[in-house]
């Protein structure tokens, strides 16, 4: 298999690239989903090819190809170096890559069921299990459960030297209930929005108890409809564990990107808040903001051996006690940037161009929990479970909606509300971080859907978070 | 190179009678030219072929893709939905298969842009990025050309070749950002240098801005976010599985909008991309959503029409049995309002060039929070007098062009960049009476 990716570099080189590299992707994955007791979707897609890259100077070109005969891997080569040529038409300032080990090497992802391997009409006697039992509560007009799963071998080689295979096995699923009512919906999600991906195999579901929380899942949503508004104004907020991985994800994790730092994405994703220059003394956040980046997380959703460049997988401090020290980067940027390359460039299947993307990028644990926090606050609002996101270009501006919030007053858990939401900017809101739970609420959750570039991307990101308290939050927004 | 005719026909025959079966193969080249930093930093191209095979084998249900075209793949692709469906129980809703239909085969390419090389994509490159001197340009050029098929076992055939060409960019000075977008299905159309100028301009104006106090204001919108505002009532509202799963604001035959507000989905007609047929094979059709502020209808793929009682319109897409029908070719209807009468009417209010990361709060209530970004700015007294600082807002879109609520409709339509991919909505810009503002800068 190392056969095609090795044609399509020496076609490459022999084209006049200085540099070169290829993966050959064969990738399947699986999707089923099944609404109010009946299969929606079920996609079984097996895709294969692969990616060349060719470097001239500071110009990068790229082509990606299914046809795997050997004038077409060639053909693909050469095509990646004439694309190269062209970028050369407006080029940049010399761009070295950094560098690093040249390995020979083989990383398979630990897992005891392949996903696939599990019987369909199991898969799909689950889901229909689970909607089921959401229908049983009157109110759910819609009762939702999907399983998902990939299943992606890549050989990679470039023109220094690195031969990797890697196997990578990805597996998870989830379900929401929908009331509807009169002007408005409310939905309800397990184990979180857009369900929960791990690294892995079946064994993943299995490990999340889908049927027993589906009763609750429908209760609560069916009680939103009759639920008080979220309190407007400012007050104390406590994030449950799968809403504050996201909140890391979009004002962390995307602002530490450095090929947003360095301008690359300025036209679409946006560029960041901060500055390179500030690396080591910006402070992004209180105290108990100790953030990595951490790829060899066993479970986590962007664990693996390598990155798409051939750099090892590993953990990189973000943030250390607030302070702002470390970037995502790959080869090229962080060479530019004078920072070792932190492996964390992927690209999106065979025909995507790896670009800068999260691993892990997770919050460690502090050392309160959620019933502590709950009892220490007077006055705020306890959400749970993404429904909306917002954020600007540099990644400041946020505002987020959740599926479901408590009132809490005089350290305990008041009336359920509905529509909750919550607004800041960025540096101001990490400051306010007051108590983080410990470990025993610590999840690795899973991002299966983080978009980015142009053709755009898809990435599987991973961020690990407990419950937390922020201190002065807006929350409350309403249209 | 695969024949798509060939490889749906081939799988077709493949299942026989095994199965009633569908299938659609695309087979195209994307190129795409990405510069940040007025350089090229990101330059790619990809041959693809996509090959979805739909089979219902006595009701039980299975849809499988690949990527390759060649005999072999065509029949493990195959016997893999025919082994996927036998797990699955029945499909009480199964619509079955397009029936035979005249549709003549359809090219909506242009040889400009089939024929486009890298270097020319970046010499518009660079003349984008030569108009802004001094600035900082990022963006991209691309161009993707395709020839598809659809076969179906009820003996149902189409074939279409389309193109499209964009080039999207900003220029940027430091404190402030203009962007700029062109679409269309030749790229012998794009103009580098005027969208570059037009970005520069839009740049340059927007320096020294001020944080504007959040509230309601009159605002006047350019064609970009229009288009974002006629995504969300698309694919929230106007879809027939989000009808018939109650979670729409569709309430057919209502004046839902503004008379001024008529929205199309239109395939085929002049300017448009060209799309004959949908992924169950059903031909194309302008359809009129939205006609002078009253809701006429929603878009339907087989299943939602069966579901609702009525017929298809003809929007299945690969991902319809999940998300449901869209309109992929959406036209604001447009007025006769230039943007310098509309901004000449309105006393105190802001103009925003595009929106950014918009994210529905409530389908059914259509309250939309998002932001301004790459132009926001002031107007007093009939004209623009400075620039804002980006703004967020929580907004329903559907009362935000409400009964009233619709002061300007522009002339200017064209292709606008919604956010959420190139070639989608048409549309020009609006003057709209009131708009939420939530917060700054600042927060």
């Amino acid at each position: 298999m190392f056969d095609h990716a090795q044609a399509a570099v020496e076609a490459a080189l022999a084209a006049g690239a200085t540099y070169a590299d290829a993966r050959y992707v064969e990738a399947r994955d699986e999707q089923i989903e099944v609404l109010n007791g009946m299969v929606e979707q079920l996609d079984r897609n097996e895709a294969a090819g692969v990616g060349v890259r060719a470097l001239i100077g500071s110009s990068w070109g790229f082509f990606g190809t299914h046809d795997l005969s050997p004038a077409a891997l060639r053909a693909a080569g050469t095509r990646a170096t004439e694309i190269a040529k062209a970028s050369a038409v407006v080029p940049g300032k010399p761009a070295p890559l950094a560098d690093v080990p040249v390995v020979q090497a083989e990383y398979e992802t630990p897992h005891t069921e392949a996903p696939l391997d599990v019987p369909l009409s199991e898969k799909v006697d689950l889901l229909m299990a689970v909607t089921a039992t959401m229908q049983e509560v009157k109110q759910v007009r819609l009762a939702r459960a999907a399983l998902g799963a990939w299943d992606t071998h890549k050989w990679f080689v470039s023109s220094q030297g690195h031969r990797i295979h890697q196997h990578l096995v990805e597996t998870g699923g989830g379900y929401d209930a929908t009331a509807v009512g009169e002007g408005e919906t409310h939905r309800r999600s397990f184990p979180q929005s857009f369900g929960q991906f791990e690294t892995g195999g079946f064994e993943v579901v299995r490990r999340w108890d889908f049927l027993g929380n589906a009763p609750r899942i429908a209760e609560e949503a069916a009680a939103l409809l009759d639920a008080a508004d979220c309190p407007e104004g400012e007050m104390t907020l406590i994030l449950e564990a799968s809403q504050l991985a996201l909140q890391i994800h979009e004002s962390v994790g995307h602002a530490i990107e450095l090929d947003r730092i360095l301008g690359w994405e300025a036209a679409f994703a946006g560029t960041s808040h901060l500055e390179l220059a500030k690396l080591g003394t910006h402070r992004y956040g209180s105290e108990l903001m100790n953030i990595t980046a951490d790829a060899t997380l066993g479970g986590a959703l962007g664990t693996f051996g390598f990155d798409d460049e051939g750099t090892p997988a590993q953990r990189v401090p973000i943030v250390d006690r607030g302070r702002w020290v470390g970037v995502l980067s790959g080869r090229d940027s962080a060479a530019i940037a004078g920072l070792p390359p932190g492996g964390m460039v992927r690209g999106d299947g065979y025909a995507r161009l790896p670009m800068v993307r999260m691993t892990n990028v997770g919050l460690l644990p502090g050392d309160s929990s959620l019933e502590e926090m709950i009892a220490d606050t007077e006055r705020g609002v306890y959400m749970s479970t993404n429904r909306s996101w917002s954020i600007d270009d540099k990644r400041l501006n946020f505002q987020f909606g959740c599926e479901i919030g408590w009132e809490i007053k005089n350290g305990k858990l008041g009336q359920m509300v509905k529509n909750p939401t919550y607004t800041g900017i960025t540096p101001r809101f990490w400051a306010q971080l007051d108590l983080l739970a410990g470990e025993k609420e610590w999840v690795h959750w899973g991002t299966p859907n983080c978009g980015k570039g142009q053709p755009m991307q898809v990435a599987h990101t991973g961020h690990s978070a407990s419950p937390g308290r922020f201190a002065e939050v807006r929350v409350g927004v309403k249209g | 190179m695969t024949d798509p005719r060939q490889a749906a026909d081939r799988l077709i025959e493949i299942i026989g009678n095994r199965a009633e079966a569908e299938a659609t193969v695309a087979v195209g080249r994307l190129e795409l030219t990405r510069f940040a930093n007025s350089f090229i930093h990101q330059n790619v191209g990809e041959e693809y072929v996509n090959v979805r095979l739909r089979v219902s084998a006595d009701g039980r249900v299975a849809t499988v893709t690949g990527n390759r075209g060649d005999a072999a793949a065509l029949a493990k692709l195959a016997e893999s939905a025919l082994t996927v469906a036998a797990t699955q129980p029945v499909d009480e809703d199964w619509p079955g298969l397009t029936a035979p239909i005249e549709i003549p085969p359809a090219d909506f390419s242009h040889a400009s842009t089939n024929d486009a090389v890298p270097a020319q994509r970046a010499a518009a490159v660079k003349a984008f990025v030569d108009a802004g001197e001094g600035l900082s340009a990022a963006g991209f050029c691309d161009t993707d050309s395709f020839a598809a098929a659809f076969a179906n076992s009820a003996g149902h055939r189409a074939a279409a070749r389309g193109s499209r060409a964009t080039i999207d960019g900003i220029h940027q000075t430091g404190e402030s950002a203009g962007a700029a977008h062109q679409t269309s299905n030749a790229f012998a159309e794009l103009d580098g240098a005027a969208a570059g100028a037009l970005a520069a301009d839009r740049a340059r104006r927007g320096m020294h801005a001020f944080d504007l106090k959040p509230g309601e204001y009159e605002v006047v919108l350019a064609p970009e976010p229009v288009a974002t505002i006629a995504v969300f009532l698309d694919f929230y509202g106007l879809n027939g599985k989000a009808c018939n799963e109650g979670q729409s604001f569709v309430e057919l035959g209502a004046a839902q909008f503004d008379p001024r507000i008529t929205l199309l989905d239109d395939p085929m007609g002049a300017g448009a991309l060209g799309e004959a047929y949908d992924s169950e094979g059903t031909p194309k059709q302008k359809t009129v959503l939205v006609d002078a502020g009253t809701t006429k209808t929603v878009v339907h793929d087989r299943r939602s029409a069966r579901r609702a009682g009525t017929a298809t319109t003809g929007h299945a897409w690969a991902m319809s049995g999940s998300l449901g029908p869209l309109a992929g070719h959406v036209v604001v209807q447009p007025g006769t309002d230039s943007v310098d009468d509309m901004i000449a009417a309105v006393e105190r209010g802001v103009y925003v060039a595009t929106f950014n990361y918009c994210r529905i709060l409530d389908p059914k209530s259509q309250v939309v929070t998002g932001l301004t970004r790459n132009g926001t700015f002031m107007i007093e007294n009939g004209a623009i007098t400075g620039a804002i600082t980006n703004l967020r807002f929580t907004q329903s879109f559907v009362k935000a062009l409400g009964p009233g609520n619709v002061l300007g409709v522009g002339s200017d339509l064209r292709y606008a960049d919604s956010e959420f991919g190139q070639g989608v909505v048409r549309a020009p810009s609006l003057r709209l009476a009131s708009w939420n503002f939530t917060g700054g800068a600042g927060g």
